[in-house]
């Protein structure tokens, strides 16, 4: 059997997601004869490759630039996974979400907010399903490294995922 | 209800199992009596019904319409279903139009782990929500010295609303405004620290399903209720009587 | 006073007209008087005042139908009806009086408008002045509750009623004679009428006329049903939008105390009937029976879920009767006339007549009462007369926020209360509200769900939030924003609601929304972009 085309990344969110990825500490091992990491922020990878079998995306599409990252992910993914609350629910960065994007810049940089380097906001911070189909949701904040290894065993197996989902 | 009541006895069929009950009880009660399991939320055993959550609906044979099981009288012969692909797509609905409607962050919340909001998401299998967040702006009332309101994660149950009115007496609790203006208020919408009607007695703190009443000094995941409160309080009052 | 008593104050009326039959109505409903027919009516008497040679005298009437060409003004016993009659028509309309009709205002009585109507719960509004308990009287009012309190028992009248098939007039269409009796059966040391004047659906008026024009023929209704079911004490619960039907109720009820028609031991029987006035709030919801309980025992208004039934446990807790003010209406006409007489008229499972206010995109708006069964082309088209400005008519909305739109090839369909819920509307409670080509359904369904969204009173969660997540993808379906997904997510989300939902506000909030998606799907579908693929937006 070919190894899967395997690839995680990360929109806005707090990394902890990917720690808790890690937090597989040996299983790791089992499952790397497995899968190919072709792209993580782990990783030096610098583009998204054009052919993905599984993407782990961890974080809420916050900006234009998460949402295009997401949309190019899409598009070369054949099952894209929502990892965590961010990705799911939009969470902690969808706590913004009552104010303006204007209020927010002006209130972290008072008057002069950038005009380049940092990525126009979107009006709200919203879950990756609200912008792109997604396949499979991993709610949690984050979710359990045991979590996350059994259902992606699941999907490695084209079985249903057999983990209840539990948010926060 | 009492049990020295002279209601009749009945028997009906509640998925397949036949049980025996009073007339004098209610399809939730005797599916609870008989280890029949039926979501609820705004449900509290000890306080009036209210029938407002619409989770705990069920199918009755006979009957066109799905019935809240909390507030349905049993009848005999009554064959009563409590699960079925739509019932339970209608559920999920009524959890996802929640999660939707106020701003619930599990993650920052005190009560994340002790929140039936939470408990019923995963216990209907709700993995993400389908619909558009509403993201209301909504205040938080600290002004009482040892409990805060968080509008922001209120399902609008009432049972704070009830416990208030029927088991402490003060009903310093009640609800105002119009559809998802709805709110809590206390007394004629003061403050809750200035509601002279509050004994702060802190029943509805304990009642409420999720961290919208809680104490004050407590961090993430610290709030922990005790649901059984106006349940104990109500069957100490029957027995003294 | 005793009913030989009543009669003699009919008479004397009755005899006063004989003596001076020339008399002119100037409508004085809420819908003519807001276009000065109050006026008319001062500048007609004070004119006619300084003319002696002219024999005629002018009072204010009810409502005469026509409202779109208020004010309206009748003459008899010319049988003339002037239409569009301003202030300052009334010197010429005097100069008529004594010598030819005023051609440029007469308004056409033998037009299918007026011809096509069968009035029991509207007769006699053109010439029952609304003031007056005398001239109520001499129309042949509370006769019917004399003959009750003097002649029938209380299964008698149930038999009537029940005979009648007279349907609840409010949107339901519970048979009236079954409420009636298990009203009667049920036990209670205390039982109430409530007469529900909470008319609120967007472009319904019937109510509100029938309370301006004759607030007699509705106490009379609930005395008689007060006296059928064992009550002693009744309350008329009208929205506080109505400032003149409350001001002509209240004192019809002041009258109607004095004359022994109501208060303690009607007509100097042993039957006692107290009626007291209860003002809403502006809640749409409370036109609901169970918050308008709530809202009477002065509790929040909303809902609470049935069984058991008013009718079992109502108001206090006691066993109460709700009609809606029609319904009440039509009592007194089924004593007099009989049962037989009332289902002779309308169709096979829906008799009688209905009064409907046509509004909207129609030439004839007003409020007219046709027998049941007739088709909705003879309403809209003939007795209405189209759209106007050459216009075509599109659709019809019946049953306002809890009905459907009913496109214009179905307007053969019989009006009754299984063919309108057939075709996913209701009767409702008399609302028309007609559209032409140039109005938008997707339009009319937003229109009505930001209307029960926020008329929802926020207790169960399908009504709160489903109706306002409807309301908000509906905005991205007319903001050209919304996909294929988004409508199949509205089209399971009505479904949901629909199910789901505590009372009938939200069990009908769907309605339009679906009622237009069935017949004009194409509507939606060409606003509909598929750039978001599944999500939500």
């Amino acid at each position: 059997m070919s190894k899967i085309r395997f690839a995680t990344v990360w929109l806005d969110g707090c990394s902890g997601c990917h720690m808790s990825f890690l937090d597989m500490d040996l299983i790791l091992l089992d499952l790397a004869p497995k899968i190919d990491l072709v792209y993580s922020p782990l990783v030096d990878f610098k583009t998204f490759p054009d052919q993905v079998d599984v993407t782990l995306v961890e974080g809420a599409v916050s900006s234009t630039e998460d949402e295009e990252k997401i949309r190019h992910i899409r598009r070369h993914t054949k099952t894209l996974i929502a990892l965590g609350d961010c990705a799911v629910t939009s969470n902690v960065p969808g706590m913004r979400n009552t104010f303006k994007p204007e209020t927010i810049m002006q209130h972290v940089y008072g008057d002069a907010p950038p005009v380049q380097v940092i990525p126009p906001l979107l009006p709200k911070s919203v879950p990756v399903h609200h912008i792109v189909p997604v396949d499979v949701f991993i709610p949690g904040c984050p979710p359990s490294a045991d979590t996350i290894v059994k259902t992606l065993l699941a999907v490695l197996e084209g079985k249903p995922n057999p983990v209840p989902p539990r948010f926060g | 209800m009492n049990p020295a009541t002279t209601a009749k006895v009945i028997t009906l069929t509640i998925d397949d199992r036949s049980v025996g009950a009073r007339e004098d009880q209610t399809i939730l009660q005797i599916a609870r009596e008989n280890s029949i399991h039926i979501p609820t939320l705004c449900f509290l055993e000890g306080l009036t019904p209210a029938g407002a959550c619409r989770l705990c609906l069920v199918e009755i044979v006979g009957t066109s319409r799905v019935l809240p099981a909390c507030t349905t009288y049993a009848t005999e012969g009554m064959v009563i279903r409590t699960t079925s692909p739509a019932l339970e797509a209608h559920r999920r609905t009524v959890i996802e139009l929640l999660f939707a409607e106020g701003n619930h962050i599990c993650a920052v919340c005190v009560s994340n782990g002790n929140c039936e909001l939470q408990d019923l998401a995963t216990e209907l299998g709700v993995s993400h929500i389908n619909l558009p967040y509403l993201n209301p702006t909504r205040p938080v009332d600290a002004s009482h010295p040892r409990f805060t309101l968080d509008h922001n994660r209120c399902v609008l149950c009432a049972r704070c609303v009830r416990v208030c009115d029927e088991v402490e007496g003060a009903h310093t609790w009640d609800i105002m405004g119009r559809g998802v203006d709805a709110r809590i208020i206390a007394d004629l919408n003061q403050p809750w620290g200035e509601a002279a009607s509050c004994t702060s007695c802190g029943k509805c703190v304990q009642v409420c399903p999720t961290g919208a009443l809680v104490e004050k000094g407590k961090a993430v995941a610290e709030m922990r209720k005790r649901h059984a409160l106006p349940k104990l309080i109500t069957r100490q009052q029957e027995h003294g009587s | 006073m005793t009913p030989e008593a009543l009669q003699q104050v009919a008479k004397a009326e009755k005899d006063a007209i004989a003596r001076q039959p020339q008399r002119i109505g100037v409508c004085t409903a809420a819908g003519c008087l807001s276009c000065k027919s109050g006026e008319v009516l001062k500048n007609l008497q004070t004119a006619l005042e300084r003319r002696p040679d002219i024999p005629y005298r002018a009072a204010g009437v009810g409502c005469m139908g026509l409202c779109a060409h208020g004010p309206l003004v009748s003459v008899e016993p010319d049988g003339l009806l002037y239409q569009d009659v301003k202030p300052n028509d009334v010197p010429a309309l005097v100069e008529s009086l004594a010598t030819k009709p005023l051609a440029e205002k007469r308004c056409d009585t033998t037009a299918p408008f007026f011809i096509r109507q069968t009035k029991v719960v509207l007769d006699k509004f053109d010439v029952i002045q609304p003031e007056r308990l005398e001239s109520y009287l001499a129309a042949g009012g509370y006769t019917a509750l004399m003959d009750c309190v003097t002649r029938r028992t209380p299964a008698e009248i149930l038999d009537e009623v029940k005979r009648s098939g007279l349907r609840g007039r409010g949107g339901g269409g519970y048979p009236t004679g079954l409420k009636w009796e298990t009203v009667a059966k049920a036990n209670g040391a205390r039982k109430y009428v409530i007469c529900n004047a909470d008319e609120g659906d967007p472009g319904a008026f019937m109510d509100r006329s029938v309370l301006e024009c004759a607030p007699h023929r509705v106490l009379e209704g609930m005395a008689i049903a007060g006296l059928a079911i064992g009550a002693t004490a009744g309350y008329i619960y009208v929205r506080a939008e109505y400032p003149l039907a409350i001001a002509r109720l209240k004192l019809a009820i002041r009258q109607a105390e004095k004359f022994g028609l109501i208060g303690d031991h009607i007509c100097g029987s042993a039957f006692s009937f107290k009626v007291e006035i209860r003002l809403g709030a502006g809640a749409f919801v409370c036109g609901e029976e169970t918050a308008l309980i709530a809202s009477i025992e002065g509790r929040r208004g909303q809902p609470r879920p049935r069984p058991p039934y008013p009718a079992e446990r109502g108001l206090w807790g006691f066993p109460t009767l709700i009609n809606n003010v029609e319904t009440f209406a039509n009592i007194s006409a089924i004593i007099t006339r009989s049962a037989d007489w009332f289902a002779s008229m309308g169709t096979a499972t829906s008799k009688g007549t209905k009064v409907f206010a046509l509004a909207g995109r129609i030439q004839n708006t007003g409020l007219i009462e046709v027998p049941m069964g007739i088709s909705l082309r003879e309403i809209i088209y003939d007795m209405g007369g189209g759209a106007p400005g050459g216009h075509s008519v599109k659709a019809v909305q019946t049953g306002g926020p809890s009905g459907g739109c009913i496109p214009a090839d179905q307007f053969d369909l019989s009006v009754d209360y299984e063919s309108l819920k057939k075709l996913g509307s209701i009767m409702g409670s008399g609302g028309m509200i007609v559209m032409d080509e140039t109005s938008s359904m997707v339009d009319v369904a937003r229109f009505f769900m930001e209307f029960c969204k926020s008329e929802s009173c926020g207790k169960c969660v399908p009504c709160r939030v489903g109706t306002t997540q409807l309301h908000h993808l509906l905005e991205q379906v007319r903001e050209r924003r919304a996909s294929r997904a988004d409508l199949a997510r509205i089209e399971s989300l009505c479904d949901m609601v629909r199910t789901t939902s505590l009372c009938g506000l939200g069990q009908t909030a769907p309605n339009p929304l679906l009622s237009t998606l069935k017949f004009f799907r194409h509507e939606y579908e060409e606003l509909l972009v598929d750039n978001h693929a599944e999500a939500p937006r």
